[in-house]
């Protein structure tokens, strides 16, 4: 397990640097002239022009400028926006809305996805699975980009069943659609492999052991069953926070949530760089320290699998 | 356009070379893989449908006329949305252009890209994944962790970050940005697929047969581990063309996708998302042929996958 663990942490600090690198390397690499496109359309002076050269380091080489760069992001340094404010800033804002909505997210989609899965592994081939089959196909084919404007318009705005923006400081109950929407993008997949599970599982030989034992259904579906089922479900939930990151990008935008991805959302639209480039980093850096902690989780949860 | 034929095509030979010596004998010989697979796939009715709507979006994507006389460019204010009449099923937009038109040659922009990116990634995970399972020892260690390095970088803020650089340029309209970005970003878990494959593969007594027949490397990989490892990568690239669709429209909603005078899926939905409270025609139309098309493609996908798989079985 140790080794495991060394192993995995060399390997996230590998990919830390490769993808900053690269996230890097084709934001700022080969720019025109980043200074005159800061300056707008207004003749820059030649002094100021020499400052600013100093301020970025742009007359260093590109790898010397990457190295500024990592200092700034492993010191908490993230640069400033275009606006002028402290992108570290903007991103404490912005945190703690969007962790409201992904951990939101997170309980509706894994609740739904559990609950519907384990019923429809336990009905294997029945009506109930079969609906549920054509439902998630469905959802696998709806991109947030359809599903979170078609949502605000259905229930926000037709049937006026939830508010259909929500501001700063969004209450739960404006948060509730967002989440929704958010969480159905990883319905699909948690509710097709705890379905996957549950069935094989059911026709393992500790399950016979434990019905021949004389345990009721309740027991050895609700113990013996969900908590080996459960297992790679809780991989796919590092998996899917890749994706709730993108989703929260559009679902914010749509909903006008103050959060991280409307910030990056709105960046992208005002061409503000380094704030985009700053928010990228930021958030690429919390998927791989998610993505390992899920690793190692999985790990402690099922001691049959064997790390070399 | 190429990919759905690509999958018919690899599927043709592998289901005629097996039944040919066998069909006219009519003897008990066990059947291949393939084989089966098609047996299944015929009597599945998720697969006929997903076929044939992925036909008619292709010849939308192809032949727009076909579906519409209206030209999508041909926009007056005077028109603002108007409701659906004989010559505009579906009305008209905000810029009063017809809603219908933009729709049916949406297609072609998303459908282009999608097709080109996906068989950019198939190439470079073909390349990768290949090399990585045929070679094996440090040619494997190096290529694993360039994949997991590229698997470690979120897709879209990647793709935003790329798509933003190649389309700096405000001259284009920013369709080669795009897929030059879905496709150099999307290989990699074909290429794992492949890996895998390849591995299984090249221990088979067959391989074992043609090397020491005296077969070169370049031959083994392409005319004997090749062949026998498609079906699951086919697989992987047929979903990987819906995702595709979708990431175009999601990159073209955030604004680093096509721009200026493109007409695309996505455009059309980020374009009507702000205005929807007074219309919701020009959101809903491109947002259920995109989800459509998705659909398709996603479920021709696991129909293939499902009759190959023969776990399910």
């Amino acid at each position: 397990m140790f080794r495991y663990f060394v192993r995995r942490l060399l390997q996230m600090v590998l990919t830390f640097f490769g993808a900053t690198f690269i996230v890097y390397a084709l934001m700022f690499a080969n720019q025109d002239d980043p200074l005159q496109a800061l300056a707008g359309e207004r003749p820059l002076p030649e002094n100021q022009r020499q400052a600013l050269t100093e301020l970025y380091h742009l007359n260093e080489p590109f790898i010397v400028q990457y190295g500024y760069y990592m200092q700034g992001l492993l010191t908490g340094d993230f640069g400033r926006s275009l606006t002028g404010r402290q992108i570290g800033d903007m991103m404490a804002d912005a945190w703690p809305v969007t962790i409201k909505l992904a951990l939101m997210a997170i309980v509706i989609g894994a609740t739904f996805a559990v609950t519907t899965g384990v019923i429809s592994g336990i009905r294997r081939g029945g009506p109930f699975d079969t609906s549920t089959l054509v439902f998630t196909l469905v959802l696998l084919a709806l991109p947030i980009v359809v599903l979170a404007p078609l949502a605000q318009l259905i229930f926000g705005i037709k049937f006026q069943w939830f508010p259909a923006t929500a501001g700063r400081d969004a209450t739960f109950f404006q948060l509730l659609l967002p989440a929704i929407v958010l969480g159905s993008l990883v319905v699909a997949t948690e509710l097709r492999v705890t379905r996957a599970s549950v069935a094989e599982n059911l026709r393992s030989d500790y399950v016979r052991t434990a019905r021949a034992k004389g345990l009721s259904r309740r027991r050895v579906i609700g113990v013996h069953v969900l908590r080996n089922s459960l297992i790679p479900v809780v991989t796919l939930i590092g998996v899917d926070l890749g994706g709730l990151m993108s989703g929260a990008i559009v679902t914010e935008g749509v909903f006008n949530i103050p959060g991280v991805g409307f910030n990056l959302f709105r960046g992208i639209r005002t061409e503000d760089g380094p704030l985009v480039v700053g928010f990228v980093s930021i958030l690429t850096i919390v998927f791989l320290v998610s993505n390992l902690i899920v690793d190692l989780l999985y790990a402690a949860l099922d001691p049959r699998i064997r790390y070399e | 356009m190429s990919d759905p034929s690509v999958i018919t095509s690899s599927e043709a030979p592998n289901t005629d070379v097996p039944t040919d010596p066998g069909g006219p004998l009519k003897t008990d010989k066990p059947r291949s893989l393939a084989g089966d697979a098609w047996r299944d796939l015929r009597r599945n009715w998720i697969f006929w449908a997903a076929s044939v709507l992925v036909l008619i979006i292709l010849l939308m994507a192809i032949w727009p006329t076909l579906f519409t006389s209206a030209d999508p460019r041909s926009c007056a204010l005077s028109r603002q949305y108007d409701g659906p009449s004989g010559s505009a099923y579906f009305g008209y937009n905000f810029q009063g252009c017809d809603t219908f038109a933009r729709t049916i040659h949406g297609a072609r922009a998303s459908i282009q890209i999608a097709v080109v990116a996906t068989l950019l990634s198939g190439l470079i995970a073909l390349v990768i994944g290949m090399s990585s399972g045929y070679f094996g020892r440090w040619v494997d260690a190096i290529l694993s962790r360039f994949i997991d390095v590229v698997l470690g970088i979120p897709f879209l803020l990647a793709a935003i970050v790329l798509a933003k650089r190649l389309s700096a340029d405000p001259q284009n309209n920013g369709v080669w940005a795009v897929t030059v970005t879905l496709g150099v970003l999307g290989w990699t878990t074909a290429a794992r697929i492949m890996r895998s494959s390849v591995i299984s593969a090249k221990n088979q007594d067959y391989v074992a047969a043609a090397r020491m027949l005296g077969a070169g490397p370049g031959r083994l990989m392409l005319r004997h581990i090749l062949p026998n490892s498609a079906a699951p990568f086919v697989v992987v690239l047929t979903i990987l063309l819906g995702i595709n669709i979708a990431s175009e429209a999601t990159l073209s909603f955030l604004g680093v996708g096509l721009k200026g005078n493109a007409i695309s899926w996505g455009i059309s939905i980020a374009e009507a998302s702000p205005y929807v409270r007074t219309a919701a025609a020009p959101l809903v139309w491109p947002s259920v042929f995109l989800a459509v098309t998705v659909l398709a493609f996603i479920m021709l996908g696991d129909a293939i996958r499902d009759a190959f798989d023969p776990k399910l079985r």
